[in-house]
């Protein structure tokens, strides 16, 4: 039997970097999104523990940061404009995407198939700002027509551009979702005689309900932290929407267009990233809903 | 998905562990590679060309991007790089010194002079570069045709009573009556300089205006919007937007904003175009300067749509 070679050092210490390359790429995620928390947190602090307003922030709808004699931040008017569009984006966005997502894992062909999830995929790579455009020139000019309302810039342009960046990530994972059931399920439906709806509504749903619960969750945290989509096609106006006609501002619009002009550490700033730390919160609260309800898949 | 993935770093670890001097030559020529990509690129800077950073105001960004480009062919060894995204920005940019010219439709604030100074121990530097006269913009379809400083006070002020076309005494074509009110974000030269010169001082505006990002998006919602009026600079006009010659007061003779309204300073709303530098500026960037004032420069103000600077001596 021949002596095994013996490795070179070299090759056992590069194989050691390596490894712990790769564990820090692990852990590297973990000390991101902290590190992403620790920052935005600090840089809004100061003003938030040293007589922050609360009332004023939550309560009232004016948001006047750079006002010269009276100033206000008040982002009523900002987070009512999130929901709204949110709102209905996911009223829009889920049972479409749920019924794609049903239609592609029980319905079609498995060339039909193939082409469907390579279609919603590709929509799922088209940039946001590239929506907002089509927001801005297109479905401005169609629902001003359409509804003949003033301006087309409002919480419905927002809302469908919003609902079809969602739809993709529903799909996809929802589809995943229903692949999970097992055969057997199917099979013993059919085998009592069952219809396709009766199968789809009785059985593969409620055995998917955790996966699909999941997929519109992620669907929602897409919806609540757009921002360039959002910013051209909701038209940008501080205003309590009282209709799906009325122009609306979000939260994540107003940091983008008023970050770059903040003087660093000024009140506005601090505020500006208390707006952060409220969507952190906001899309962390969700995403962790959905990870616990697929936890739950899992073990189910 | 990740089954795929999975194989493929398999594949990748068997390669590597198949010839570690293999990859250790290749290595050694994706290092040299990377050093020639290095050298090409500090290359194709050259070693004499300058560059000078321009930021700042939206309104005078394509003016900006005119003289850069006649610039270039009059000093080649010098290339100036324009970029938007409001007077606000660019004031920062300069405060924080990352740019050598800072594009201002309006002045620097006592405040904002004092954090450069703070920042970077240099005070700015004005140049007046030209005029703007402020253009209220209605759509093309709109029969309105001129309108007082009071009435647009009313329009965009906060408390103003003026939100239908009808108390102004119009009807619009379509039939709608709201007034959908068209503005800038804050950070924009033109919000401040409307804010100050319409509003009067510390006054704010009315919450529910459309805030565009840019002159240009402005003029292009009230030309999408029949009932919409907006405000931006004039060398944004185009065929499908009417501009509203503007009065002092009711009853005054309005004016057009045109390039003579502006010089005889019957246009009320009329504003000087400003370039900052810090402090007294010198070489490239003082040439440049010099040449934005030259008459070579100020005829490309003329051509961008703006007011040029009246000729000195008269």
């Amino acid at each position: 039997m021949p002596a095994i070679p013996r490795r070179p050092r070299v090759e056992i210490l590069a194989e050691r970097a390596i490894e712990v390359l790769i564990r820090l790429c692990g852990i590297s995620a973990i000390l991101f999104v902290f590190g992403i928390f620790f920052f935005v947190f600090r840089e809004g602090s100061q003003l938030l523990f040293h007589g922050f307003n609360f009332r004023e922030f939550f309560f009232s709808p004016e948001w006047y940061p750079d006002s010269q004699s009276h100033v206000r931040y008040g982002a009523l008017a900002l987070i009512a404009g999130t929901a709204s569009v949110t709102l209905l984006a996911m009223l829009l966005a889920v049972p479409f995407g749920l019924g794609t997502a049903v239609f592609i894992s029980e319905f079609c062909g498995r060339h039909a198939k193939e082409a469907l999830k390579i279609t919603v995929e590709l929509l799922a790579a088209i940039p946001s700002v590239v929506w907002g455009f089509v927001g801005l020139t297109v479905m401005n000019k169609v629902i001003i027509q359409l509804f003949h309302t003033p301006i087309g810039l409002n919480v419905l342009n927002g809302g469908v551009i919003l609902a079809l960046m969602s739809v993709p990530i529903i799909v996809s994972i929802g589809e995943d979702a229903l692949k999970a059931v097992p055969d057997s399920y199917r099979e013993a439906a059919i085998a009592l005689g069952v219809t396709r709806w009766q199968l789809i509504h009785r059985v593969l749903v409620p055995a998917a309900r955790n996966g699909l619960l999941a997929a519109v969750l992620l669907g929602v945290g897409r919806a609540v932290g757009e921002t360039m989509a959002v910013l051209m096609a909701t038209g940008h106006a501080v205003k309590i929407p009282t209709s799906l006609l009325d122009s609306v501002r979000t939260l994540t619009a107003t940091i983008a267009a008023e970050l770059g002009e903040a003087a660093v550490h000024s009140d506005h700033y601090q505020v500006l990233f208390i707006i952060g730390m409220l969507l952190f919160t906001i899309t962390f609260a969700i995403n962790l809903a959905a990870d616990l309800i697929v936890r739950g898949v899992r073990r189910g | 998905m990740i089954q795929r993935s999975t194989s493929v770093c398999y594949r990748a670890a068997i390669i590597r562990e198949r010839s570690c001097c293999e990859s250790r030559r290749i290595f050694t020529i994706g290092l040299l590679a990377l050093a020639l990509l290095d050298a090409a690129c500090a290359g194709s800077k050259g070693p004499n060309k300058t560059v000078i950073q321009d930021t700042g105001s939206d309104t005078m960004v394509n003016l900006a991007q005119a003289w850069a480009e006649e610039y270039a062919k009059v000093d080649p060894t010098v290339s100036v790089e324009v970029s938007g995204g409001g007077s606000g920005t660019g004031i920062a940019a300069l405060s924080s010194g990352t740019v050598d010219i800072a594009n201002c439709s309006r002045r620097f604030e006592a405040q904002e002079v004092e954090q450069a100074r703070k920042n970077t121990g240099k005070a700015p530097h004005e140049f007046m570069v030209g005029f703007d006269a402020l253009a209220v913009y209605v759509n093309k379809n709109n029969p309105l045709n001129e309108i007082t400083i009071d009435q647009l006070a009313g329009i965009y002020a906060e408390g103003g009573k003026l939100t239908k076309w009808s108390q102004l005494g119009v009807k619009l074509p379509d039939g709608f009556d709201e007034i959908i009110c068209v503005g800038r974000q804050s950070n924009s030269g033109t919000y401040f300089y409307f804010r100050e010169a319409i509003l009067g001082k510390g006054r704010d505006f009315k919450l529910g205006s459309r805030d565009m990002q840019g002159s240009k998006d402005v003029v292009e919602l009230v030309a999408n919007t029949p009932s919409a009026i907006g405000y931006s600079g004039m060398g944004y006009n185009t065929p499908s937007v009417k501009q509203l010659r503007v009065s002092k007061e009711a009853g005054q003779p309005s004016y057009a904003p045109s390039v003579e309204n502006t010089l005889n300073h019957t246009y009320p709303i009329a504003r000087p175009l400003f370039m900052y530098t810090l402090g007294e500026p010198t070489g490239a960037v003082r040439k440049y300067l010099n040449w934005v004032n030259s008459d070579a420069g100020q005829k490309i103000v003329l051509q961008s749509g703006y007011v040029p600077l009246p000729k000195t001596g008269n």
